[in-house]
């Protein structure tokens, strides 16, 4: 680290952090993604965790991914919460036994020295009610600030993992802070640079967590909404339904990835009705539920897919 | 003998399952022993976050031999048999076989021998198995391995294992097992940043002495130990006293392998919150202790945390880093505070009319409403004011809605009352909004303030009968909605302030306040044609048509209803009853009494049936309650053998005229004045007054069995003596059904 010319480095610079954890996983032999092009909750949902997950064959990728959670909108307000936001995600299948040394080596490689500082696993069992996902692991802490989440996969879309996948999700906004000594994480530096130069987050997301605030709380169009939830359900059905094909006593699925996209879709449209607060608690385990169901038949279908290990 | 030394060391386990693991392990490591004939001297088990160990010492070096005789066919039997048997007991020709002759004649013996094996064999078998049906709660597979079937499930991924078997002078042997590709070995690992470093082990003295130096105190009591003491010690050099909190030390022990311990500040604008949310914010999102002055007694701007860890640095960036964190989160929490206080909590009230309590039993609004409704009808039984009752019932369950609730459920009602004061709200008031929730437990403290008492009546009472509405009661081991908890509530709220509390009537009236919401359940059940009030006391009746003409029921509509409501009624009653039992046995009193008291018909006063059972214990304390029993019981048994031949009962009144001899008149003249006098009293629940006029049944019981014959040759004297044997009974029965009572 010290030898990043000052603007690259991670305690000075938000893009410098994320260039650091790519570099370290990708000298590790990660393959380096980019964002997946549609509105998700978490980093998770990207096809490259989810459906990745599943099916024999080995995998390691890492990238970072957009986030948006509607509901923790706050007009730009809180010091800590954002409707959009960046994870840092990671993951291996299958999992390796020095997984816990090699995140703890991420955290040294941007500059958490773990002599100085008091890195905890403490528990927390993963749960994703929408992706019919659990797992075992931990929130890791440091110096009592959750930074990362820690997951050993045991069930994705509905789907027994096997063998095993560890997941590691960096919480990028609150780790540079941590990082920066900022308080606020529209104070962070974004570009490293300082004097005239310097970009902060403020000046990048500001105005889109004000804009996207009223439109999540008061003005997304729900009628819009609610058809749009029907519609992605529908074409995902509809897509599983025709990429079936069977040869002989060979069952393959051939559009496991178009029909998953629409279940991401109906996940975030639903995220948007629920912060409208037009969904009723009862409504609300039904919407889940229906997604869930999405999920598992879109996981179903991968792992009768060529990279889901059928072939 | 030698001693077992067992580590299973793992990534971190959570906190809250490591005493129980530990205690586990031991347990099923001894049991095992013992059931394979290891009988061993002693055991301990440990736990850390990363680490399962076991010592038991003095197992023998071998199992016993055992020796078995195994009898055989007869001596010139069936070559069949004999080869079968040759077969079953492994011996090579007959002619090793024994003769063993008895009445029956001779027969083949084998004696079979079997030695006993290695110590270390039995627990190399027994091991494994203990680690592969290891109950945690929650279990994962991981890494490569976890595609095959059959894969190791363990809390965390499991690392390593030693196991060492050996006399305390020699060195030790490894007891040779693996599991899931795991071979135990003699390697172990110290703190996870201080001492990463491989040790090898050898026996537990130098096992646990290894890993001090390697900075990983072992045994969790040491480690709760040292950060008491530290703990305390930081707190009182700073002239502040620690707020100890024992669940917090439980866990927070469970969480570091070298406890260090550390104190940091925060800014004493905080101290604005009330100290009950700074203490929740930083005891369960941070898990730091808090401190107090004792001078004061109120918080500090002060917190101890726990490290894992000597820092290079002497702690500086962990206490820093820390105390952002904190800041961050009390400012979370002044700000929710603030926001909380903007709002008055009758304003809040129009959101409940969104929030579903019960699919079947409606909104919170609605049930807010059936609260105050029934609030201000008790609010004369507990001396309470009605108008400030129906108000604190209307608030109670306002900070439900706030930022501050939302966040800590924990401080739920606390916050009602402080927003209660806050908005100029009567002290009462304010207090019945913390209390009402109150008592949450058999430990938790019962309110006394008469509008809390009505409230907290109100609010379970109101559950209670809601639930049993919808025909939602708790069955074995489930139960959701935590009813039990709300009837012994109930309970000690109304026998502690000495209420008299009529259960039938009170919930039998607010019955009907549910009949609408919950139609569609009761229309299966209702009868089908109406049927007058009569069953119900009159009193009662007419509360009962007010109250359906108010929710405009029409006559006919609540007469269909009425068997229902009466049988929910009751069955409520007897859930008290049993939960009353349950809670009387617990204090100590003797279920019989509480079963002979409950057997008269009609009891819902609780306070009384308390009283009674008291009364009754003292009672039968006495040498005139014991005899009056022993006659009582004497009496019953005649009679139950009397009934049984004549196949008939002896009730009525017994006609005087028969009276032949003195001590039949003496019983019958003492039986009419005991019934008199103990009936007097009972309606005065004078109990102790009723017992002292049972008390005086005892000699003419005593001389009347002493002197006569109950089975006396003509028909019509035996018959009269039974039927005032059975009158006995009869006015014993003003105080309690004495044939519930054992000796």
């Amino acid at each position: 680290m010290d030898s990043l010319p000052a603007h690259m480095r991670p305690d000075r610079s938000f893009q410098g952090l994320i260039l650091a954890l790519q570099r370290y996983w990708a000298d590790y032999g990660c393959v380096i993604l980019q964002p997946y092009d549609m509105e998700v909750g978490a980093g998770t949902f990207h096809p490259a965790t989810t459906l990745r997950a599943l099916g024999p064959k080995p995998w390691s990728a890492a990238y970072v991914q957009p986030s948006r959670r509607p509901k923790d909108g706050r007009y730009g307000e809180n010091p800590n919460r954002l409707q959009h936001y960046y994870q840092f995600q990671v993951i291996l299948k299958p999992s390796p036994p020095d997984l816990q040394e090699l995140y703890l080596k991420s955290l040294a490689a941007i500059g958490i020295d773990s002599a100085v500082h008091d890195i905890r696993f403490v528990e927390d069992d993963w749960e994703s009610p929408t992706l019919g996902a659990w797992g075992l692991g931990w929130e890791c802490w440091c110096d009592g600030m959750e930074v990362s989440q820690f997951t050993y996969f045991q069930q994705v879309a509905g789907v027994e993992c096997a063998p095993v996948a560890g997941e590691l999700t960096y919480g990028l906004e609150r780790l540079a802070c941590y990082l920066q000594g900022v308080d606020r994480i529209m104070d962070l530096n974004f570009n490293g640079r300082e004097g005239a130069d310097k970009v902060t987050y403020r000046e990048v997301f500001f105005q889109a967590e004000q804009e996207y605030s009223r439109h999540n709380f008061e003005h997304a169009d729900t009628a819009m909404l609610f058809e749009q939830f029907r519609m992605a359900e529908d074409a995902c059905r509809k897509y599983l339904a025709a990429g079936w094909r069977e040869e002989g006593n060979r069952k393959q699925h051939l559009m496991a990835l178009p029909a998953y996209d629409q279940c991401i879709k109906a996940s975030h449209v639903f995220n948007l009705l629920d912060a409208r607060g037009v969904i009723s608690v009862t409504e609300r385990q039904s919407y889940i539920f229906r997604v869930r169901e999405l999920a598992k038949a879109c996981g179903e279908a991968w792992v009768h897919t060529e990279a889901g290990g059928a072939a | 003998m030698p001693d077992l030394l067992l580590e299973l060391f793992s990534e971190e386990i959570p906190a809250r399952m490591q005493a129980k693991a530990a205690d586990d392990l031991r347990r099923m490591v001894t049991d095992k022993l013992v059931a394979e004939g290891l009988v061993y001297e002693g055991a301990k088990a440990f736990a850390t976050p990363r680490r399962l160990a076991l010592t038991v010492h003095g197992i023998p070096v071998r199992q016993p031999d055992l020796k078995e005789e195994r009898r055989g066919p007869r001596v010139g039997g069936p070559d069949a048999a004999i080869q079968g048997f040759l077969k079953a007991t492994g011996l090579a020709s007959i002619g090793e076989a024994k003769i063993q002759s008895d009445k029956k004649g001779d027969f083949y013996i084998a004696l079979l021998e079997k030695p006993g094996r290695a110590a270390i064999d039995v627990v190399a078998e027994i091991l494994p198995v203990i680690v592969r049906t290891f109950p945690w709660p929650k279990s994962m597979r991981w890494g490569a391995r976890s595609a095959k079937p059959g894969a190791l499930n363990w809390v965390r991924p499991l690392h390593a294992i030693t196991a060492t078997f050996g006399l305390e002078t020699e060195a030790p042997d490894v007891v040779k097992f693996s599991v899931d590709g795991l071979e135990a070995g003699q390697t172990t690992y110290g703190h996870r940043f201080l001492a990463p470093g491989a040790i090898n082990v050898r026996r537990f003295e130098d096992y646990e002495a290894k890993l001090l130096d390697g900075k990983v105190v072992l045994d969790a009591e040491r480690r709760k130990d040292a950060i008491l003491t530290d703990a305390k010690q930081l707190a009182f050099a700073q002239g502040f006293e620690l707020i100890e909190d024992q669940t917090l030390l439980d866990e927070v022990a469970g969480l570091v392998e070298w406890p260090v311990v550390l104190m940091g500040s925060f800014d004493a604008e905080y101290l604005s919150i009330p100290g009950e949310v700074i203490r929740a914010t930083i005891r369960n999102n941070q898990k730091c202790f808090v401190v107090r002055d004792p001078k004061t007694g109120k918080l500090a701007n002060k917190f101890i945390l726990v490290a894992n860890i000597e820092a290079t640095d002497g702690g500086r960036a962990i206490v820093a880093g820390n105390e952002r964190v904190i800041r961050a989160r009390l400012s979370d929490a002044k700000f929710f505070y603030e926001t909380d206080l903007k709002t008055k909590l009758e304003d809040r009230l129009p959101k409940f009319e969104q929030i579903v309590f019960h699919e079947k039993i409606g909104t919170q609004a609605e049930r807010i409403q059936r609260i105050e409704h029934l609030v201000a009808e008790i609010a004369p039984l507990t001396g309470a004011d009605a108008e400030k009752a129906k108000r604190a019932a209307k608030l109670a369950k306002a900070d439900l809605l706030t930022e501050v609730v939302g966040e800590f459920p924990e401080v739920q009602g606390l916050m009602g009352r402080y927003y209660a004061l806050a908005q100029g709200e009567d002290a009462s008031v304010a207090a019945a909004c913390e209390e009402h929730y109150k008592p949450q437990g058999p430990s938790d403290r019962v309110p006394t303030d008469p509008v809390s008492v009505a409230v907290a009546l109100a609010d379970k009472l109101d559950t209670l009968v809601g639930f049993w509405a919808i025909d939602e009661k708790p069955t074995g081991s489930k139960d959701p909605f935590a009813l039990r908890r709300a009837a012994l509530g109930v309970i000690r709220l109304i026998i502690e302030n000495r209420l008299r509390f009529p259960l039938y009537e009170r919930a039998m009236l607010h019955a009907l306040l549910f009949a609408e919401r919950a139609l569609s359940e009761f229309e299966g059940k209702v009868a089908k044609s109406a049927r007058s009030l009569d069953f119900i006391e009159p009193g009662l009746a007419k509360s009962l048509q007010h109250r359906a003409h108010q929710l405009a029921w029409s006559d006919a509509m609540l007469e269909r209803a009425s068997e229902r409501f009466d049988a929910l009624t009751k069955d409520l009653l007897a859930f008290f009853a049993d939960r009353l039992k349950v809670q009387l046995r617990e204090q100590g009193a003797r279920h019989d009494l509480v079963d002979a008291v409950f057997a008269l018909a009609g009891q819902d006063d609780l306070l009384m049936i308390v009283r009674r059972v008291e009364a009754l214990g003292k009672f039968l304390d006495t040498d005139d309650g014991r005899n009056l029993l022993a006659g009582t019981k004497r009496a019953s048994n005649i009679l139950a053998i009397e009934e049984k031949k004549d196949k008939r009962t002896f009730d009525g009144a017994p006609t005087p005229a028969l009276y032949s001899l003195n001590e039949e008149k003496a019983l019958a003249k003492a039986i009419d004045e005991v019934k008199a006098e103990a009936g007097a009293a009972v309606a005065k629940e004078d109990f102790a007054a009723a017992m002292r006029a049972m008390a005086k049944l005892r000699p003419p019981v005593d001389a009347f069995f002493e002197s006569v014959r109950v089975n006396d040759e003509d028909a019509k004297v035996r018959e009269n003596r039974l039927k005032l044997l059975n009158e006995i009974r009869v006015a014993t029965r003003a105080v309690a059904d004495f044939s519930k009572i054992q000796d």
